[in-house]
């Protein structure tokens, strides 16, 4: 019997406030955190692998076939179910993840960096030829259901943000179990020390095959969840600079706890939004200036904040 | 006593350097058997080759009666053949306990479950048990990197024994550990090898830790063994001397000669 632990009381708790808390949010509101979600669950398979000493720049390439899996899925395959399409695209991931990993795992520090932005990079250059799928222009996603249910016009975003939050959870419910497993352990092992790794008995590569295909997964999961939401896929969902926010967004927040991703996604959209509002011409460098200051004194990520406000009651 | 170690003419090259040549040598269970030899003698090559760490460029070692000469560290530990670090590896950014805690379950055979915590009560108990042997209990919630050398080396020794092996190869396990501590520490690994039974063979440099603690003697020099046996009679050998403890031969003289 399993009993829950603290940290996941309170991770269902904010999922309860947050989901209860779109009742009374203004739409723009519910659709950002709904997106923020989203990249929060890509964002904690670039945790996973930073814990194992590995940085994805190319983890846009799942969030990709996420997306695209819901558009395809629903246009060509006739699927409506939001479950079955973002199945659909878990599946197609974990397919490929599967092979892919058989070569990136073999791969360390810049290697493993540049081979996983050149996939997605692959991945953006096909989608862009296809004609029939609309080139850069992408296609929209048709008219989703959950289990039979349709959402009344209106209600699409707050149906969109409750599902992304039982997702969610769910996916830090088992991150949480995971990052404390032997496995999970076994990640972080790999990045002190790969020699003592192996004497132990343990096969580093599959240890990182595993984790790489999990968090292949869920970057799908999060790409398939903004698909549903914003109702459109193109392939700048595989494009680096996507890849490269989910490391961002990684680094704002931290590796030291499942709940890091969210809250730096949200800071993330949030400071985007903004930026974008008030400087249309150099957003850019505000999150630049962002980064460049959690890295000069949060260089552990927002995280770090809360676990040094315990040491020091400690 | 049986056979647990056999290396038949067992050599490796870099290019042209010859950095272990044609050894052959056997090691009887509950042997503990030094390594010596100068620096750049074999004596790390021949432990890496016989731990995994090193293929062979010629030569067969057999372990336990079967042969291991292709096979990595990973099967080598599973079929009990466990090796310590002249640096100690360990996870350092980890606490003492996880480092432990991680190497009782690969040697479980769990380290892939995904779900169960890896701190389970058999394995903190496991882990305080080896803790309290190895005298580092003190450190149990320490990060590493807060743990004093001669700490660390214990607790290297101390994982490569989890997995329950047949055979300890330690590689200089006093180096880096100040004169004061290096009897307590070796005392302290003793004391656990004997309790366990284990076969040990382990590369030094000081000449009183191999004269207190080992009964024979495997002497290096340019990648070669130039002398297998008891204690006394290898460092008492002239080559040995000249070549290894750097001690010069005096040819014996009559009495009265000048």
């Amino acid at each position: 019997m399993m009993h829950l632990q603290k940290s996941e009381v309170l991770l269902i708790v904010a999922a309860l406030v947050l989901g209860l808390s779109s009742f009374i949010s203004p739409d723009w509101l519910v659709f950002t955190s709904t997106l923020a979600i989203a990249a929060a669950l890509v964002v904690m398979g670039v945790v996973m692998l930073m814990r194992a000493g590995l940085i994805s720049f190319g983890q846009g390439l799942f969030y990709c076939m996420g997306g695209y899996a819901v558009g395809l899925g629903g246009r060509f395959l006739d699927v409506t179910d939001a479950l079955a399409l973002i199945g659909l695209g878990v599946l197609a991931t974990v397919a490929l993840a599967m092979v892919l990993g058989l070569l990136l795992t073999r791969y360390r520090e810049i290697f493993f960096a540049m081979l996983t932005l050149a996939f997605s990079m692959i991945l953006y250059g096909i989608l862009v030829k296809s004609h029939g799928l609309g080139s850069t222009d992408g296609f929209g996603v048709v008219d989703w259901s959950i289990l039979g249910y349709q959402p009344a016009q209106g209600h699409e975003s707050s149906t969109a943000l409750w599902l992304a939050i039982v997702l969610a959870l769910a996916a830090a419910l088992f991150l949480n179990r995971y990052f404390q497993s032997s496995l999970g352990l076994a990640c972080e092992a790999i990045r002190e020390n790969e020699v003592r790794v192996e004497y132990m008995g343990i096969s580093r590569r599959q240890v990182l095959y595993i984790n790489y295909v999990i968090a292949a997964a869920l970057g799908s999961i999060g790409g398939s969840l903004t698909a549903l939401t914003a109702g459109h896929v193109d392939p700048t969902m595989a494009y680096w600079t996507i890849s490269g926010e989910f490391v961002f967004i990684a680094l704002l927040g931290g590796t030291g706890h499942v709940a890091a991703p969210f809250i730096a996604a949200f800071i993330f959209i949030l400071v985007r939004t903004y930026a974008v509002e008030l400087f249309p011409n150099s957003w850019q460098l505000i999150l630049g200036v962002v980064l460049l200051l959690i890295i000069l004194f949060l260089p552990k990520g927002i995280w770090s904040l809360f676990t040094r406000k315990r040491r020091a009651e400690a | 006593m049986t056979d647990i170690l056999k290396t038949q003419g067992l050599s490796r090259y870099f290019g042209a350097v010859v950095a272990a040549e044609d050894i052959n040598v056997t090691i009887t269970d509950g042997e503990i058997v030094g390594v010596i030899g100068s620096n750049g003698a074999g004596k790390t090559t021949f432990i890496n080759m016989v731990t995994g760490y090193l293929p062979p460029s010629s030569g067969i070692i057999n372990f336990g009666g079967q042969p291991i000469g292709n096979l990595g560290p990973r099967k080598l530990m599973r079929r009990g053949l466990a090796r310590s670090f002249q640096i100690p590896q360990l996870f350092l950014e980890l606490s003492v306990l996880d480092n432990l805690a991680i190497a009782l379950s690969a040697a479980e055979g769990r380290q892939l479950n995904m779900i169960r915590p890896v701190r389970t009560p058999e394995r903190i108990s496991a882990a305080d048990d080896i803790l309290e042997q190895m005298n580092i209990t003190q450190y149990r919630n320490e990060m590493v990197t807060a743990m004093p050398q001669g700490a660390r080396k214990l607790l290297d020794i101390a994982i490569a024994m989890l997995g329950d092996p047949k055979m300890l190869l330690l590689d200089e396990p006093t180096s880096g550990v100040s004169t004061d501590e290096k009897y307590n520490l070796m005392d302290t690994v003793m004391e656990v090898v004997r309790r366990r039974g284990l076969t040990v063979l382990f590369v030094e440099h000081d000449m009183e830790i191999i004269q207190r603690y080992v009964t024979r003697v495997l002497a290096f020099a340019s990648g070669v063994v130039i002398k297998d046996g008891a204690v006394d009679e290898v460092l008492a050998d002239a080559q040995v001397q000249e070549l290894v403890t750097g001690k010069r031969h005096q040819p014996q003289t009559e009495q009265g000669d000048v």
